[in-house]
């Protein structure tokens, strides 16, 4: 639990609609759905989440914060965009759950074994450090940080060999790798963009 | 027919279904000199399509046979079938209307005898059961059409079978010379009642109305009950002709969706639990009917009808938008996947057969009206001063039941006769 955790559950105590709707991107919409059910049965991954998306629409509703967020099921929206295609509302819902799963994540309630955030922060911090994803390091990091290591690794190994003969995947990318120009501005915008967002949510004063 | 004779003092009501027949009636019971025009070869419009009526479950087609007697009693109502409003000019108690006059091919020697339908070869899909049987190139719309009088399919002109249907009629009642008429009114005011269309299933992709033979919609189910229609009044599927016994009805098809019709039809969860009772009426006891729902919207009085049909043992409701239809390949049946949001279960269900509880347009879309009025966004026509004399009814005006339509068409018509008194001059 975080200070800034402690900080929201004092400021919206007992409304957690009103939280999800000023903190959540597109959460104000989240009143809006009228729990048809459309997005749940489109989802291709529907059967694996613990509660599908108008069933985290009416929990936000009934104030279950702590159910919601630490949640794992916001995690395993792959963005096919299906639910928003069909939702006879128009409500934005692969946005909604990325915002839920980036607000439980800032809260830190967001689960620490789920792979899907696993690899999320991988990737943002192998794109963040040279500006340029290195996919050999990000996939090595994926099999040993988030999959079984030499296992995974071993399974995916003829995939591994293609790209290479392919040129879509250098070996020498395993010491330094490719960047971007300049990578000392990138860092700056970043950190820029970090202030700003934390100024706007309240995280810094 | 003998060319219509108008004045300012005239109201004209377009559109012959039940809305536009009682206005015309309404306003020519009062004494008002009232010609309705039909696009149609005959009038009745939906409900001459229905089987029975909610909630009584009484059948469309005995009130349809009273507003005939009343239309065929009445001097001061003129009717033109085949007939098409293409442009209104002017003003309130001066408007100069154009109708263009299909030709029948058929004059009034017809003696409704049906010598022509059985000369010709030619089959066409029947508009009156949406295509759901054929009919000949020749025909009578349905039973109880009036006028009682055969059509010429115009794609038939040219061919042979133009020829044997004219040499096989004894009352020289086939004139295939007849041409396109364009005719000018003067009418005082105007009572728009050209009704709704089902909304085009097709576009509704998840649920393969284009692609399974046994998903079929709400209007055509109602075609199949009638013992007069395409199938003898049995329940059949479309793919193999075998009576359907387990049965899924799906709500809000194409309504209150914004990918579709905005608005809530009104009419379809009334119909979906009427369309219940017709498989407890042919099957007895030996049917399932499932109703996949968002919620029910069974307006007012008609709750009681909802309750009764609630208590039926064989008829389930299940709190769920369906999310897709998938086809099972060898027995061709449906099968729904959605969540059930009582309990969010994740279901693949089967069924011999599903009806789209399909919803209700106007038929005339905003953009191809003759007239400048005022429309909402879901493209029915708003009351408002800038519509000057042009009053809608019925579904012209929003999406309603048979017994509201009858209602909106009785307003209408008074305050058509309101434009006509002053007109007149016998109103202040």
């Amino acid at each position: 639990m975080t200070d800034y955790n402690q900080q929201m559950i004092e400021k919206y105590r007992e409304n957690f609609l009103k939280e999800v709707e000023h903190n959540v991107e597109e959460g104000e919409w989240v009143k809006m759905c009228m729990q048809c059910g459309v997005c749940s049965g489109s989802c291709p991954f529907g059967p694996y989440w613990e509660h599908p998306p108008q069933e985290l629409f009416m929990m936000i509703r009934a104030g279950k914060r702590d159910e919601v967020l630490k949640s794992d099921s916001m995690w395993m929206c792959t963005s096919c965009y299906n639910c928003i295609a069909r939702c006879p509302r128009g409500l934005p819902i692969t946005h909604i759950i990325h915002g839920l799963a980036t607000y439980a994540k800032r809260l830190g309630l967001a689960p620490k074994e789920q792979p899907t955030a696993k690899f999320a922060q991988l990737f943002w911090d192998n794109l963040t450090k040279t500006g340029r994803v290195n996919e050999l390091k990000l996939g090595l990091a994926l099999y040993f940080k988030v999959g079984e290591g030499l296992k995974t690794a071993l399974e995916n190994k003829d995939l591994g060999l293609a790209m290479l003969k392919a040129k879509r995947m250098n070996p020498f990318e395993l010491v330094g790798g490719h960047k971007c120009k300049d990578i000392k501005g990138l860092h700056a915008i970043l950190a820029k963009a970090e202030e700003i967002e934390e100024r706007k949510i309240g995280m810094k004063a | 027919m003998p060319e219509a004779i108008a004045t300012n003092q005239t109201i004209l009501v377009v559109g012959g279904g039940i809305s536009g027949m009682s206005a015309a009636l309404e306003a020519a019971e009062c004494g008002k000199q009232v010609i309705l025009v039909e696009k149609n070869p005959s009038v009745g419009g939906r409900v001459a399509q229905l089987y029975k009526y909610f909630p009584k479950l009484c059948h469309p087609k005995c009130g349809l046979e009273i507003n005939l007697r009343r239309t065929k009693a009445n001097k001061n109502l003129r009717l033109m079938t085949l007939t098409e409003v293409t442009a209104v000019e002017g003003e309130p108690g001066n408007y100069t209307v154009t109708l263009k006059k299909h030709p029948r091919y058929v004059n009034e020697n017809c003696t409704a005898c049906g010598a022509c339908a059985r000369a010709v070869e030619a089959e066409f899909d029947d508009e009156y059961n949406f295509g759901l049987g054929k009919r000949k190139g020749a025909y009578l719309p349905h039973n109880l059409a009036y006028p009682q009088r055969y059509v010429i399919d115009p794609r038939i002109l040219g061919t042979p079978d133009a020829e044997k249907a004219k040499a096989a009629c004894k009352y020289d009642a086939i004139d295939l010379d007849m041409q396109p008429e364009e005719i000018k009114l003067t009418v005082g005011a105007i009572i728009w009642a050209t009704g709704w269309k089902p909304y085009d299933a097709n576009k509704i992709q998840p649920y393969g109305y284009d692609r399974y033979p046994n998903v079929i919609t709400s209007v055509e189910f109602e075609r199949m009950a009638d013992p007069f229609g395409p199938t003898g009044g049995r329940i059949l599927r479309p793919s193999d002709g075998k009576e359907a016994k387990d049965v899924a009805f799906i709500q809000c098809a194409g309504s209150r969706d914004r990918n579709h019709l905005k608005h809530c039809s009104r009419i379809c969860c009334m119909a979906t639990l009427k369309q219940t009772t017709y498989l407890r009426e042919k099957y007895g006891d030996d049917y399932k009917a499932s109703i996949y729902y968002i919620d029910i919207r069974a307006i007012d009085r008609i709750d009681d009808f909802h309750r009764r049909v609630k208590e039926d043992p064989n008829t389930r409701f299940i709190k769920s938008k369906v999310a897709s239809i998938t086809e099972d390949k060898e027995t061709r049946n449906p099968i729904l996947h959605g969540v059930d949001i009582e309990g969010y279960h994740r279901y693949s269900n089967p069924h011999d057969l599903v009806v789209l509880a399909i919803g209700m347009e106007p038929s005339v879309p905003a953009d191809a009206f003759p007239a400048k009025v005022r429309f909402n966004e879901e493209g029915f026509i708003v009351p408002d001063e800038a519509n000057g004399a042009i009053f809608a009814a019925g579904c012209s005006e929003d999406a309603l039941d048979v017994n509201r339509a009858v209602q909106s068409a009785t307003a209408s018509a008074l305050h058509a006769i309101q434009v006509i008194n002053r007109v007149a001059g016998t109103e202040g």
